[in-house]
């Protein structure tokens, strides 16, 4: 781009900076990992004694276990309701088209632009209403919404670039639509509902906001504790569930791109 | 005879057919419009009511009587105008923090070959699949009193005593400008990489210098990008609650952490939910903000053209 100008000096000191910038960028991640292995009480870097003991404390609490296993579910839940609500509409979105498509799409991606923490009061409020404070379910629907922009996101330009001839072929040769668009669409969008799906359960595996008022004791999320934790003391279990995180979560989207330039 | 009765003959049906097919493009509307129903209802019943729920208790009193009383404590505190003062002042600052370290971030990326650029987008993403919690604990342990960061400047000699790092406003900017610059820099890497290189070209042929190009050429043209950095800034920024409750350690008090504050301390509803109106305003305000300023800089636009 600037390599009309002769400016070595220039472009070395723009790559100095913008080094520095990326190390400050990744050096958080990446200095937990061998936190995580340290045999030490202290957060001590370097370690000087390497053990897994803070991954057997983790896998050994009943607590965190716990919290593990619920945020699993949440988030294979939160995939289950987004991506089918979500798909669906974005097909209403890109068959209706014009202003009331526009309006659809602003009102299903409002979620994503409301403050977490409004969110998470309200939703609080509601809730207590209806006394399902630290339910699964109450948390579930949180999270949900959160997911829906993020799915549709991901699958509105599938759809978009979908050929929908194909549909019509079918209802004129007599499938109805509800065959036709499980039976011609869904096959094509396999690997965009995957994605969809993925980025789904991994906003509701991070989301914190939301888990902080809404849930509650044996429903408490991963990141819940995790707060909690991080208030209280820094121990370094809190380390090995950050790497063991970071692999999931980075496994996972190295998945998503090798698949998708394969 | 049969002549005109064929002709005549199929004129009734075809303007049947016509009010069919309308009928059908109704139907066929109708029955796509109902597809949205889910993600209609959930988002007007998971977002749209609880936003609702909150205007409509900053004016409510706990027996469900109209008041303003929630208002007018909220407004005589002292306290809340210091956090409104806080969010302010963190969000400002992490933008500035953002377009200091983002922009030239972007320019290299850009500048590099798109292969190389990739790669190192690739960094750049990485803190984003990462857990704001993960993040945050990294922080932590980088900045704390014995922390990586402290060891190195005392080490060096740069600082003769461990610095305050965290727990403090500083700790919570840096855990927000780390949050908030992937998302910053990615709509500016986005215009930079778009900017149609026959305009440096020929910024450079007439003579421009570097410095003069990138300000009177460059930056211009990844004006959208960077408005669309900071207008997510912003909207994250405004609200932002976990990094403030970590690395503040309840030192640092914006709206959000206020609003946390006055629920579980005071178990007061109707005050958290007039802070919370108040946060909506802000980021409205936020919003209006950039909105003028893109009216702004596209009227200088024009009259350079």
């Amino acid at each position: 781009m600037l390599d009309a100008f002769d400016a070595r000096g220039f472009r070395a000191g723009l790559w100095i900076y913008a080094g520095a910038v990326l190390a400050f960028l990744i050096l958080p991640t990446l200095i937990v990992i061998p936190i995580s292995f340290s045999a030490s009480d202290l957060l001590e870097f370097p370690p000087r004694e390497f053990s897994l003991r803070w991954y057997q404390t983790f896998f050994g609490s009943a607590t965190w276990m716990a919290a593990l296993r619920t945020s699993l579910i949440l988030g294979v839940l939160t995939a289950a309701l987004a991506v089918p609500s979500a798909l669906l509409a974005c097909v209403a979105m890109d068959r209706i088209g014009g202003r009331s498509a526009k309006a659809l799409g602003g009102y299903v991606l409002a979620p994503s632009v409301i403050p977490g923490i409004l969110l998470a009061i309200g939703l609080f409020f509601v809730l207590a209403k209806l006394r399902l404070i630290g339910t699964l379910g109450g948390i579930l629907v949180g999270h949900v919404v959160l997911a829906i922009p993020v799915a549709v996101i991901v699958l509105r330009p599938a759809v978009a670039r979908f050929d929908w001839g194909q549909v019509t072929a079918a209802r004129s040769l007599g499938a109805g639509w509800a065959r036709a668009l499980v039976q011609i669409l869904l096959p094509q969008m396999s690997f965009t509902l995957m994605t969809a799906a993925l980025m789904a359960f991994l906003t509701s595996l991070d989301e914190a906001v939301i888990s902080i008022f809404v849930s509650s004791g044996q429903n408490s999320t991963l990141p819940k504790l995790m707060f909690l934790s991080l208030r209280d003391q820094i121990d370094p279990t809190i380390a090995a569930i950050s790497t063991l995180w970071s692999v999931l979560v980075i496994g996972i989207v190295l998945i998503v791109n090798a698949r998708r330039t394969a | 005879m049969t002549g005109t009765a064929a002709m005549t003959a199929p004129a009734t049906p075809d303007r049947d057919t016509r009010a069919g097919l309308r009928r059908d493009a109704r139907r066929e509307r109708a029955f796509f419009l109902s597809l949205s129903l889910p993600a209609l209802l959930l988002v007007g019943l998971c977002a749209m009511l609880p936003i609702f729920w909150i205007l409509r208790q900053s004016v409510m009193t706990l027996r469900g009587e109209f008041t303003l009383a929630n208002w007018e404590k909220l407004l005589s505190s002292a306290l809340t105008w210091k956090s409104v003062w806080t969010t302010v002042e963190l969000s400002g600052a992490t933008l500035v923090l953002c377009m200091a370290l983002g922009i030239p971030l972007a320019l290299a990326l850009a500048s590099a070959p798109p292969k190389i650029a990739n790669r190192l987008l690739i960094l750049v993403m990485l803190p984003l699949w990462t857990s704001i919690l993960v993040r945050t604990y990294g922080w932590l342990v980088l900045l704390r009193r014995d922390g990586l960061v402290n060891q190195a400047l005392t080490g060096t000699g740069i600082a003769s005593e461990p610095l305050a790092l965290v727990y403090n406003f500083t700790g919570t900017l840096i855990g927000m400008v780390h949050f908030m610059l992937p998302l910053f820099v990615l709509p500016v890497y986005a215009a930079m990489r778009d900017i149609d290189g026959n305009a440096i070209r020929a910024a450079a042929s007439m003579g421009a210098s570097l410095p003069r190009t990138l300000a009177t050429v460059v930056l211009p043209l990844s004006a959208g990008g960077i408005r669309s950095g900071a207008m997510i800034v912003f909207i994250y920024t405004l609200g932002f609650f976990i990094t403030p409750a970590v690395l503040g350690g309840g030192q640092v008090s914006p709206v959000a952490i206020r609003i946390e504050k006055v629920m579980s301390t005071f178990q007061d509803w109707g005050q958290a939910s007039a802070l919370g109106v108040l946060l909506l305003i802000l980021v409205a305000m936020a919003a209006a903000m950039l909105a003028a300023a893109r009216r702004l800089i596209g009227r200088k636009g024009k009259t350079h053209a």
